[in-house]
């Protein structure tokens, strides 16, 4: 075993370890917002290291850029997938608003409705038109 | 390398484990779509995975594949969601 292999051997390790973290997060986070938080660990550091670790060991042969171009791939597409999906999930009201420390989106909420009650129900209506 | 790809694959497969509890259980649509994303992020770094310690490329289009079909379809059920909060505000009795 030389020294690149233990590298790639580590890199390897790293990125199945963020996939675990990614179920960890997943199941036991409250909302739709704190499992997108959890399951975009190993969308971006776990998908690096691990096409780090092969690039490592496959450096040499044909079709090694395919696992570069994965990379840079995914490092374009997570943030346009989690915008949307959490824009989607804001105007829904699968958010959790009791557990926000700021909502900037938030319209100031009328006096008597309290925010804690909007856990995770379906949409009532459209909160703000376009987009 | 035997042991890096035993730790590995028990890592990703108590991961994707974890990850399909969240999507048989989850509550609504779109902790499903980010479960669905995670899930195959697993897949495609376990597909990485078994290239980089076996030597075998043969499965390599397999991975641009899964990391193009991540994107294709959180995005096109992230749009139908949001279709149909669109239809809502046209027609609010047709709301389901």
């Amino acid at each position: 075993m030389t020294v690149a292999d233990v590298v790639a051997s580590v890199c390897l390790v790293a990125g199945s370890f963020l996939c675990l973290t990614a179920g960890l997060g997943l199941v036991r986070f409250p909302d739709v917002l704190n499992r997108m938080h959890a399951a975009t660990k190993p969308q971006v550091l776990g998908v690096l290291l691990v096409m780090t670790g092969a690039v490592i060991r496959l450096v040499g042969q044909p079709i090694v850029w395919m696992l570069v171009l994965v990379a840079v791939f995914q490092l374009l597409t997570a943030p346009v997938s989690a915008h949307l999906v959490s824009r989607v999930a804001y105007r829904r009201r699968h958010v959790r608003r009791d557990l926000l420390l700021v909502d900037e989106l938030g319209v100031p909420a009328p006096s008597g409705s309290t925010a804690a009650a909007r856990a995770d129900e379906p949409a009532e209506g459209p909160e703000r038109a376009g987009g | 390398m035997t042991v890096v790809a035993i730790v590995c694959f028990a890592l990703l497969g108590a991961g994707a484990v974890l990850i399909l509890a969240r999507l048989a259980l989850g509550p609504s649509l779109l902790d499903r779509v980010v479960s669905t994303d995670a899930l195959l992020v697993t897949i495609a770094c376990g597909i990485a995975v078994y290239c980089a310690v076996y030597r075998d490329i043969s499965l390599e289009p397999v991975l641009l594949v899964v990391a193009l079909l991540a994107f294709v379809g959180s995005v096109s059920v992230a749009r139908y969601i949001g279709g149909m909060l669109v239809k809502a505000e046209e027609t609010p009795e047709e709301r389901s």
